[in-house]
């Protein structure tokens, strides 16, 4: 009976240790190895550009949504012209960077974890250590950075469709008064709130970019290992950005405070 | 150059090498022989450092690379080339950007050079005008020939080959043994094959070693191995499977 929780512990901790390992190889890398700036674009491409209407469609569609619900709440009391400032502020510290890197998580972690799994499986991984040349130069680095900038960026986009998105609805949909609904949306959203969504976008580019590549250079062999890697990348760091996104919410808020 | 020192290693309940002694002297030809799944790609990959002995020593040039991290390994690895079973193309590359991998990370060659020798090195294979083609584009036999452009075009010290011929027919196989002597000749580097393929050990080997239970059981030239009256050898190298021990 205290053989499986033992296993399993054992399992969580060598994975964490080797997951810290990999984290401490991708700093070092960044710190002493010169980035390819084509490695780095490519990824950029991949990761930012070909991410647009996933991210635009989440956005748009969570800005409308957000806002028709608030609006039949709000109406009940008449603070209707309150709507879109609901709206934004959600989009900017929470709903925004949550739901695009969740998007992103979906789209680019199983994909890196595709990717690098199935060059683990066909001994390519070996290759380019055969090559001198480091793994997490060539295939971690410039994925982690190029998400590290590509989110945050998606983010601002997600956030601005979504408020758009939400004015549409409001103002010509529902009838809101436009005027008193702009005031009270910059009244409301402080630039603490974008500060907020901007760290936790960047944040969670990272989580899903060193969980993806991680899954991917320890998945286990064939078909069915690049399955599971593929799966439990999304699974990780959908798990860890919902988690991490509480946390941050607690500590952005109180160290925002202050500035 | 090489020196193998009590090698051992155990996946799980399996001891695959228990004690492996080996020395690969500078410029020779040595061929790997052994039954399949006996440990003989894992010798090479620890030989390569690719994977990290349980205990022993291999030197490499009078270092001990058996536990050295892996950017120190990376400057070791620069004097060996290797050719995998599967010839391990980066299917994203096209061939031309496969074989000059190295040398376009190194950042001191010139567009020009590294395109110059890269079609120095696929004349080597015989592979000329297919620069712009995808892995995925060629057969078995091409992928190795441009697996092994790719082992050779920095000039590596050591080149490892590991079961070149598997998966191909006769022929290619022929063509494949023929290519590693000529490369080994023109280029003036050691070459290490591991294979089952005893018409290959014959072909490209000066020397062979054969691995038999985690060990290297026997070491000789061809005709001697081909010749021993040892019935462990003897069963081997003519493919008789004894009845008393499992064969898969």
């Amino acid at each position: 009976m205290t053989e499986v929780p033992t296993n399993l512990i054992q399992r969580l901790l060598s994975g964490l240790g080797r997951f810290s390992l990999m984290v401490a190889e991708v700093v070092r890398s960044l710190t002493t190895q010169r980035l390819s700036g084509r490695d780095l674009v490519d990824q950029l491409h991949f990761i930012g550009v070909k991410s647009q209407m996933v991210v635009l469609v989440t956005g748009a569609f969570t800005g409308m949504v957000l806002c028709a619900q608030t609006y039949f709440q709000f109406h009940k009391v008449k603070m209707d012209t309150a709507t879109l400032a609901v709206v934004s502020v959600s989009m900017c510290g929470e709903l925004g960077p949550v739901l695009t890197a969740l998007m992103v998580a979906g789209r680019v972690g199983a994909s890196m974890a595709a990717q690098l799994g199935t060059m683990r499986v066909t001994e390519q991984i070996d290759a380019l250590r055969t090559l001198a040349t480091h793994p997490i130069d060539y295939l971690v680095v410039p994925r982690v950075v190029a998400t590290m900038i590509a989110v945050p960026l998606l983010t601002a986009e997600s956030i601005t469709v979504g408020i758009l998105a939400a004015y549409l609805v409001g103002v010509h949909l529902l009838q809101i008064d436009p005027g008193y609904s702009l005031v009270n949306m910059q009244r409301f959203t402080d630039h603490r709130d974008v500060l907020m969504g901007f760290i936790k976008s960047f944040i969670f580019g990272g989580i899903i970019a060193t969980t993806g590549c991680y899954k991917g250079i320890h998945c286990g062999q064939g078909a069915e290992g690049v399955g599971h890697a593929t799966t439990e990348a999304v699974v990780y760091a959908s798990i860890a950005i919902l988690i991490s996104n509480f946390f941050l919410t607690l500590l952005l808020t109180r160290l925002l405070a202050l500035i | 150059m090489i020196e193998v020192r009590q090698l051992r290693k155990r996946f799980g309940d399996q001891q695959v090498l228990d004690g492996v002694d080996l020395t690969i002297e500078k410029d020779e030809s040595l061929v790997i022989i052994g039954r399949s799944g006996g440990g003989k790609s894992v010798l090479l990959k620890h030989i390569v450092g690719l994977t990290p002995p349980d205990s022993g020593q291999v030197l490499v040039d009078g270092q001990d690379i058996a536990h050295l991290n892996e950017r120190a390994l990376l400057a070791v690895r620069r004097k060996f080339g290797m050719l995998f079973q599967s010839a391990a193309l980066f299917d994203s590359l096209t061939v031309e950007e496969n074989i000059a991998f190295v040398l376009s990370r190194e950042r001191n060659h010139t567009p020009e050079e590294i395109s110059r020798r890269v079609a120095e090195a696929l004349e080597m294979v015989e592979m000329p005008g297919v620069q712009k083609k995808k892995p995925a584009e060629l057969s078995g036999g091409m992928r190795k020939r441009v697996g092994l452009a790719r082992a050779i075009i920095y000039r590596p010290e050591v080149v490892f080959y590991d079961e070149p011929t598997t998966g191909l027919d006769p022929v290619v196989s022929d063509s494949i043994d023929k290519l590693i002597v000529r490369v080994c000749e023109r280029l003036k580097v050691t070459t290490v094959v591991i294979t089952h393929d005893m018409r290959s050990m014959q072909a490209v080997g000066r020397r062979v070693a054969m691995l038999h239970h985690g060990r290297i059981y026997t070491s000789g030239t061809p005709v001697e191995l081909m010749a021993s009256t040892d019935p462990v050898v003897s069963r081997f190298v003519r493919g008789i499977s004894d009845e008393k021990e499992h064969t898969f």
